[in-house]
């Protein structure tokens, strides 16, 4: 056969294997490096913190794991969150996460290197984004080779949109839970494929590690199943199916039910039970297939086929009726939002007033994922042209991952392994049919494989590179080839091309150097534009903002950790903090103060509650305030500085969660103007205007522009020169670019009068100097 | 499982003959270590039923003791039972991975595992 360059050919075979898997090692290494290294701009632009917010309670969970033990950990009762009801921690937290840096830490203290919790916190998910881009190689060479495998790890190693959840400090469930998914799935595709309970053992360790470490673990509940459930369809059922589901159904199972938060969900609620079912189905179908290889009369098995076909169809409604009747918990509204992008926002607020549970916007698909964006769609249609179990399930997860990764942008996470896997797929595909060296097959050398194909050996001299290139060319020709009226050979031709064992072969090196370096370019331009979002983008702590000077240095905002360290440091141990509950972790993680609510977000009426403190009247407020034994009340308000993410942003969503719980005192549309605008200039409506939340914002603003008129940069509103009094509160800190602003909640007036009127006294004691009778006879009046 | 087998015999118990020649074909032609394995299975199913009957019309008090119980039964079940049809000659073709020794001791491990978790969850 004809080579397109020439190869060594003094080679041992055995040489050339095992230079081959050194240099997979290498490069596996090298990816790994580069995975780590990448995701340490954060820390090189700013330094080794704890990212965001629910990165801060994880944080200190495990600094409690770490001094007390696993023990204090586990039955941990947190009097200072979601004051003053409390939080069981242990039991309503995913522990995987904290049990992992807590292992790794006594680990490496057990090895005399006292390395702070902080910095083993900051970088387990770049340690942990190594064991991805390994597990993704696994996986991908059990679908193609090592080369593609090669490639989807490089992928999944620098893409965006795993990165994004993974930098170093962003301390989430997340960081090590892809690394599990990706090891479940691969355990499961090697089960499935050898039929091993070992491997399905292995599955279900890992499937128990994950259902510790996050609440995604849903995701492989349903997966794992409906794999299952489209091969038998496809009448792929085999005995290494039942082998590898049931091991790994019946231990996964019991395992994932060891987890107090999970604790008897896997048989009490909807979104377990489509595993549950193909179990069963999994069990009949097994059974019938033995009882049919001892009995062969013909009317026996149809009568079993009918017997299986009503079973199931039994057992189906069995568990419906068990939905109905309650003993089986219908889906939560959090699955059903995933259906109906509508539901959330009609009946769970909360969930919707998430940003990263909004719909996905077009380019963050292409910021994610770059080309990968294209090369998915190749691979997936790759897979079908094989079409082995483990395909089929690719092709699954494509379709069910996309669909996900559209609802919600967080979901982009679950997504991306699978377009790195098909993406890896396409291009190695492509690199293997534009590298490898043999010459499509000329006249004079005959086609050893098939007798078949020797008819398609007369491409003759007309076989230039850009018409083999397409597999249909050959197949045409072949075809007036041979006897015009024979459809059925010319068909019998085309399919063994399209088959794997005849791949499309490609002649001359020019197109070979043109497609080969066009693909280079992309991976390289890929790895750029990686770069690029990487540092630019995913890397901020948003703890610790950036800003450029005029000159172009970095400017570093640290209001946040000011304000926190300011109640940290002036004020009691025990002083209640109110915040919006986006800050309660941040606050109970920095400045070590009791909160009323955060990210936790389980009990939807406190949150209600704050959000009613904060949207309506100082008069209505204070009651709240003081029944919460609230000393302090803190927001975000970003109008000096341009911050977008401040609480006059977010106002709304507090308004809709309290109009949930309290319809006929908040109504959102007493917040906008007339004219249906969301302001907080002079024409903002009057209900506005007087809202704690508002007032807190503004309070004194006015004074920094002195006597001109002040100018919210977020919203780019002019506001009234004069601005809103306080009554009930008074200003205790203001941080240096006024993001974070800290208000005391003051006690009641010692001569039992209502606040109000005791400023108004106080300041009509300075104004009585101007003009004493008419001031007094007014507040006389009115108390 | 356990269920499905008795719903299946009943509706095939109908012609008569076919039931008694499935169960000369298996007695014809079953090994005798396969037999074994299949006695270890009957007895699992019918401790598993006797659990469940229990649970149903006794009580279900610690349900955590009886779901260690009843997937303890489970669990073992299909572990069992994928331990028959991969030491099952007549599989051989689709395990071709899988030896029948391998098996067994895939077999062990998965047993110890899924007995470690029994252990945890009895309370």
């Amino acid at each position: 056969m004809a080579l397109a360059y020439s190869l060594p050919s003094n080679l041992a075979p055995s040489t050339v294997q095992n230079t081959a898997s050194f240099l997979r090692i290498i490069a596996l290494a090298f990816i790994s490096g580069a995975a780590i290294a990448s995701r340490l701009f954060a820390v090189i632009n700013f330094e080794s913190v704890i990212h965001e917010f629910d990165p801060w309670f994880n944080y200190r969970a495990t600094k409690v794991l770490a001094s007390q033990g696993f023990y204090e950990f586990w039955n941990w009762f947190d009097p200072t969150a979601w004051y003053p009801l409390g939080r069981v921690v242990g039991g309503t937290i995913y522990p995987g996460l904290m049990a992992t840096s807590g292992v790794i830490y006594n680990i490496l203290h057990a090895l005399n290197l006292p390395v702070d919790i902080r910095n083993v916190c900051v970088l387990l998910a770049p340690g942990f984004s190594a064991l991805t881009a390994w597990a993704t190689y696994m996986f991908t060479k059990e679908l193609k080779d090592e080369s593609a495998g090669l490639l989807a790890a490089a992928f999944i190693g620098i893409v965006p949109g795993y990165i994004s959840r993974s930098v170093a400090g962003s301390y989430d469930n997340e960081a090590i839970a892809i690394f599990l998914l990706m090891f479940t799935f691969y355990s499961w595709i090697k089960a499935l494929k050898t039929g091993s309970a070992f491997f399905g053992t292995i599955a279900a360790l890992f499937y128990f590690y994950m259902v510790a470490a996050w609440g995604g673990y849903a995701f492989i509940t349903n997966m794992i199943p409906l794999h299952a459930l489209v091969l038998i369809l496809m009448g792929r059922f085999s005995s290494r199916l039942y082998v590898a589901y049931s091991s790994w159904y019946a231990i996964g199972t019991l395992a994932s039910m060891q987890v107090p938060f999970v604790g008897f969900q896997p048989v009490r609620t909807s979104e377990h039970m489509a595993a549950l079912g193909v179990f069963g189905l999994l069990q009949i179908v097994s059974f019938a297939y033995l009882v049919k290889a001892h009995v062969s009369s013909k009317q026996f098995q149809t009568l079993l086929f009918v017997s299986v076909v009503t079973i199931g169809i039994l057992g189906t409604l069995g568990i419906v009726g068990l939905t109905y009747k309650g003993y089986i918990a219908p889906w939560t509204g959090r699955f059903y939002s995933l259906w109906d992008t509508g539901y959330a926002k009609k009946y769970i607020p909360i969930i919707a007033s998430v940003s990263e549970h909004q719909p996905t916007a077009w380019p963050s698909f292409f910021m994610d994922l770059q080309f990968l964006v294209f090369l998915f769609p190749v691979g997936v249609v790759l897979c079908f042209r094989e079409l082995r179990d483990e395909h089929v399930f690719v092709i699954i997860y494509a379709l069910v991952g996309t669909y996900f990764a559209g609802v919600m942008v967080r979901l982009m996470l679950t997504l991306t392994p699978c377009v790195c896997v098909a993406a890896a797929v396409a291009l190695s595909t492509l690199l293997d049919t534009y590298i490898d060296p043999r010459m499509p097959d000329t006249t004079d050398t005959p086609a050893p494989d098939t007798d078949r194909v020797s008819v398609a050996g007369a491409t003759t001299s007309e076989g230039t590179p850009k018409k083999t290139k397409k597999d249909k060319t050959p197949a045409a020709e072949v075809t007036q080839k041979a006897s015009i009226n024979d459809f059925a050979t010319g068909f019998e031709v085309l399919g063994s091309i399209l088959e794997k064992d005849k791949p499309p072969r490609v002649a001359g090196l020019d197109s070979r150097i043109v497609v080969v370096g066009v693909a280079l370019y992309l991976l390289v331009f890929f790895v750029q534009h990686c770069t690029w979002v990487t540092s630019y983008a995913y890397s901020s702590p948003s703890v610790v903002l950036a800003s450029r000077n005029q000159d172009g240095s970095q400017h570093i905002i640290d209001d946040f950790r000011e304000a926190y360290y300011w109640l940290r440091q002036n004020t009691r141990e025990d002083a209640v903090v109110m915040s919006w509950w986006d800050y309660g972790y941040q606050i109970s993680g920095m400045a070590d103060r009791p909160t009323l609510v955060d990210n936790n977000t389980w009990n939807n009426t406190h949150i209600a509650t704050v959000g009613k403190a904060m949207s309506s009247t100082e008069e209505v407020a204070y009651p709240i305030l003081r029944k919460h034994d609230v000393e302090y009340v803190l927001i975000i308000f970003g109008g000096l500085m341009g911050y977008s993410g401040d609480d006059i942003n977010k106002f709304l969503w507090m308004v809709r969660i309290a109009q949930g719980v309290w319809p006929d005192e908040i109504q959102e549309p007493n917040y906008f103007t007339p004219a249906g605008e969301y302001r907080v200039d002079a024409q903002a409506s009057q209900t506005m205007k007087d809202c704690l939340m508002y007032k807190m914002s503004y309070y004194r603003f006015s004074n920094l522009f002195g006597g001109s008129t002040p100018v919210d940069r977020v919203r780019n509103q002019h506001l009234p020169t004069t601005g809103p009094t306080l009554d009930y509160l008074e200003e205790a800190f203001t941080s240096e670019n006024w993001l974070v602003r800290i208000y005391q909640v003051k006690k009641e007036d010692s001569l039992g009068r209502d606040l109000k009127s005791a400023n108004a006294f106080v300041e009509g004691k300075k104004r009585k100097r101007a003009k004493p009778p008419v001031r007094r006879k007014a507040i006389v009046a009115s108390s | 499982m356990a269920p499905q087998k008795t719903a299946t015999k009943p509706q095939t118990s109908a012609p008569a003959s076919p039931v008694e020649s499935l169960w000369k074909a298996y007695s014809d032609n079953t090994s005798k270590r396969l037999k074994f394995i299949d006695s270890f299975l009957v007895f699992l199913m019918l401790s598993g039923i006797v659990q469940f009957l229990y649970c149903i019309l006794v009580t279900n008090f610690p349900f955590n003791a009886f779901l260690a119980g009843f997937s303890s039964c489970v669990g073992q079940f299909v572990l069992t039972a994928s331990l028959r049809s991969q030491v099952n000659p007549e599989n051989k073709e689709t395990f071709k991975e899988v030896s029948p020794e391998r098996a067994f001791a895939d077999f062990v491990v998965g047993s110890i595992v899924l007995h470690f978790f029994v252990f945890n969850f009895l309370g």
